[in-house]
């Protein structure tokens, strides 16, 4: 095994999958609130529900397209860069990828197509039902690759035979309770960052002065549902927390930043990590309130970093500062929500152009968040690939050349980069032109079989906006 | 259980030849197409199916991975740079369609990107699948050939001649689905992308053959081997006419059955290996609590939902395009 290789790979993995997740943590949501949308549309009659849905469909299109090509490289890279991880693990992780696609791929791509461009082809019933069905595959996708990590990082139900994992209880792979509080954790977050996205087209709208119906619809949707998610969501991380504490006690006194075992704990609030000196720079810590956090105790002992042998134990400043910035995140947006939930129950948000400003300007706060998260998941777990029993550096292909692990790295940072940059102008640009065109007059009929003919006015109106 | 994942190995690679094939054979026509409406008109043909096309890679490559981790584990590090060139080709082809339309000044580097994804995802496939047949160098279940192992003159003629036998099916694809100047241009592209296949055939097996490839004693052994072949023949006369009559519907099943006569070829050959000569079905095999575990969910109910959702998307973009179009 080469480490340069290891390293390069590790790179590879966390830069492609941080890459992945912008667009699914994004359509998730998104594809509930379309079905949302076309219900009520076809429920009330409104057409600002209509107009609201092609205007979210046609941005929607985008970030499903970079979603479906950036996660068919996350299929096959556990073979190229991980075999020795899918040799073992491929008995548990193989089917459980298996049914991801079986059940969640093919029933968003088999549908995607006729939401993009089937609307004059099919009855409207039929229509809502293919919405419905996209949606449905999004969220069975996360279920299946929350499953999945949370074997990683739990691992459960399975002997070890012939240096294989074989599984031997299901029920528990899958029904095990940090599943069940981890997909949770992801859909909500899934579910937040597209109200948040929503809810801060809005506020731009209005801070413009342009599309005020449109602007207070997204508005309204976008705080009512983050105001009502974000303390679910605080609630269910606090489980996710609880998990880790019982099953990962490294990567929960990482996070905390514990390095001695202290009875009852203090919670450090803030701090620089050190882990040479195996100490905390400028700490603010607050007496027993590490106790209440980890055990709802005021006098248990929790367990610091010097527990562990230095080989098992996880780097401490990630995992310490993402999950300090993920919670951050959280409480900014439970600000953001309930203020602004509070203010439009007042009709005084017209008004409110700080306010307004705070929430068009808070759209990346979900990603921050969700990455953060996932950063405190992911490198938290190490030195495991799979929790205690797999170290990451046992895992990697061990034939695997630095140069070919350099090659390949490059490739992806170039064309992830150049996509990326092209992708998200182009989603900027639809979501500067607005919901324009389609106000008060026939609905566009899309030209059929083109997925951008929804878009390809935008520009033109942009610039005649201007 | 085995042999039921096995079967639903071939069925989905076989499916994911099929569809993606023609789909990644329009991409290299699509450089072709001389003027913009040739160029839309192309890309509509294939704009709703191209994501369940290409989702049938990922189902091939998670059966693999599930149902026989050991091949998986094996053949994905040893095939390093080709999986990673066709991935970023796959990628660079798949944003064109949501990109193209929204670019302005930029549209032509979508163009590109969508023909040059198409073929470097084409013959990275076809290489992949010659280097498999010429033999990988395994030593105790791991390769041992180095990173450029797959790169030899059969895997790169391999390459090409699937870039040929792509672009024939995506060319009948396009004769099915068009009307006016694109399916007369395609037309008469048919027969030289057809004599190319051919005479990349005859080369391969005249390779082979020099090479004394092992592979080929199987023909020796197993002479029912030679109906495939047959069954392509019949399949290519029945072309050549439907091209001479003008036929719209016919070229594009005959060129289907010709792959499938390819495929089926090739799988029997390998009879009972996974990687010929190195790993046979049963020693690939996942245990059987996985094997099971996706039989009673996945293989039994949720593969012919597949198969559903792939029916439902084509019976719903049925028919030519371009009438379409005149429709709406």
């Amino acid at each position: 095994m080469d480490p340069t290789a290891l390293l390069l790979s590790r790179l590879q993995f966390a830069f492609t999958i941080s890459f992945h997740i912008i667009f699914p943590a994004f359509t998730i949501g998104l594809a509930a609130w379309l079905t949302v949308l076309e219900a009520m549309h076809q429920y009330s009659g409104k057409p600002v529900y209509r107009t609201l849905f092609e205007f979210w469909l046609k941005i929607f299109g985008v970030a499903f397209g970079m979603g479906v090509v950036s996660g068919v490289v996350m299929a096959f890279q556990f073979g190229t860069n991980w075999s020795v991880l899918s040799k073992m693990s491929g008995p548990i992780q193989g089917p459980l990828l298996s049914y991801e696609t079986f059940t969640a791929f093919m029933l968003e791509a088999g549908f995607f197509g006729i939401l993009i461009f089937g609307r004059p082809r099919v009855p409207p019933w039929f229509y809502l039902f293919s919405t419905a069905m996209v949606a449905l595959g999004t969220t069975l996708s996360a279920f299946w690759i929350m499953v999945n990590n949370s074997w990683m990082q739990v691992p459960t139900g399975y002997v070890l035979e012939n240096g294989q994992f074989v599984p031997d209880d299901w029920a528990q792979i899958i029904f095990n309770r940090v599943v069940w509080v981890r997909f949770p954790h992801m859909l909500l977050a899934s579910y937040l960052t597209g109200a948040f996205c929503v809810a801060a087209t809005g506020a731009w709208y209005l801070l413009r002065r342009t599309y005020r119906a449109e602007a207070h619809v997204m508005l309204r949707m976008g705080l009512a549902l983050a105001a009502v998610l974000l303390p679910a969501q605080l609630f269910i991380g606090h489980l996710v927390g609880d998990y880790v504490h019982d099953y990962q006690p490294a990567k929960f006194a990482a996070i905390e930043a514990r390095w001695h075992d202290e009875q009852p704990a203090s919670e450090v609030l803030i701090a620089i990590p050190d882990s040479n000196t195996e100490s905390n720079k400028y700490a603010i810590s607050i007496p027993v309130l590490g106790s209440i956090i980890g055990s709802m105790s005021l006098t248990s002992k929790e367990v610091g970093l010097a527990s562990f042998a230095p080989q098992d134990r996880p780097p401490v400043a990630i995992p310490f500062f993402a999950f300090r910035i993920m919670v951050g995140c959280g409480f900014v947006m439970l600000g953001l929500a309930w203020l602004g939930s509070w203010l439009g129950l007042k009709h005084r948000l017209d008004r409110s152009r700080l306010l307004l400003w705070g929430i068009f300007l808070s759209f990346p706060l979900p990603w921050i968040a969700i990455l953060t998260g996932w950063y405190t998941a992911e490198v938290g777990r190490q030195p495991w690939t799979v929790y205690g029993v797999l170290r990451t550096a046992d895992a990697v292909t061990p034939f695997l050349t630095a140069s070919a692990a350099l090659t390949s790295l490059i490739l992806f940072v170039a064309v992830y980069a150049f996509i990326f940059s092209f992708g998200t102008y182009y989603i900027y640009r639809l979501l500067r032109a607005g919901p324009a065109g389609l106000v008060g007059k026939p609905l566009h009929v899309p030209v059929p079989n083109r997925p951008m003919s929804l878009a390809d006015k935008m520009p033109a109106i942009a610039e005649a906006g201007e | 259980m085995v042999m039921f994942w096995v079967a639903l190995l071939a069925i989905s690679i076989l499916i994911y030849l099929l569809l993606d094939g023609f789909d990644l054979g329009v991409g290299m026509l699509f450089g072709l197409a001389g003027s913009e409406a040739r160029r839309e008109a192309m890309l509509r043909t294939i704009a709703p199916v191209w994501d369940g096309n290409e989702t049938w890679l990922v189902v091939t490559g998670v059966i693999m991975w599930g149902a026989f981790p050991v091949v998986y584990a094996m053949l994905m590090p040893a095939f390093y740079i080709p999986v990673v060139v066709m991935l970023l080709g796959l990628i660079l082809r798949g944003v064109a369609f949501e990109f193209r339309g929204k670019a302005s000044r930029s549209r032509r580097v979508w163009d590109i990107s969508f023909t040059v994804g198409s073929f470097a995802a084409s013959f990275m496939q076809g290489a992949m699948v010659g280097a498999l047949v010429e033999g990988l160098q395994f030593s105790n279940g791991e390769y041992v050939g180095g990173t450029f192992g797959w790169l030899t003159a059969f895997s790169v003629l391999c390459g090409v001649g699937l870039c040929f036998g792509y672009a024939l099916l995506g060319a009948c694809w396009l004769v099915r689905k068009c009307e006016g100047p694109i399916r007369e241009a395609t037309r008469r592209q048919i027969p030289l992308l057809a004599v190319a296949v051919l005479a990349f055939l005859v080369v391969v097996f005249t390779h082979a053959l020099i090479e004394h490839l092992p592979i080929l004693r199987r023909w020796i052994e197993r002479p029912y081997l030679f109906l495939f072949p047959l069954i392509g023949a019949g399949a290519a006369a029945v072309l050549a006419t439907s091209i001479l009559r003008h036929d719209d519907y016919w070229p594009f099943h005959m060129v289907s059955l010709i792959f499938a006569a390819a495929f089926g070829t090739l799988a029997l050959s390998f009879w009972p290996y996974m990687i010929p000569f190195v790993v046979t079905i049963d020693e690939a095999a996942a245990p059987h609590a996985s094997l099971a575990f996706m039989f009673w969910g996945a293989g039994l109910f949720v593969f012919p939902l597949m198969l559903l959702y792939v029916a439902v998307g084509y019976r719903v973009f049925r028919g030519k395009t371009a009438a379409a179009v005149d429709h709406y």
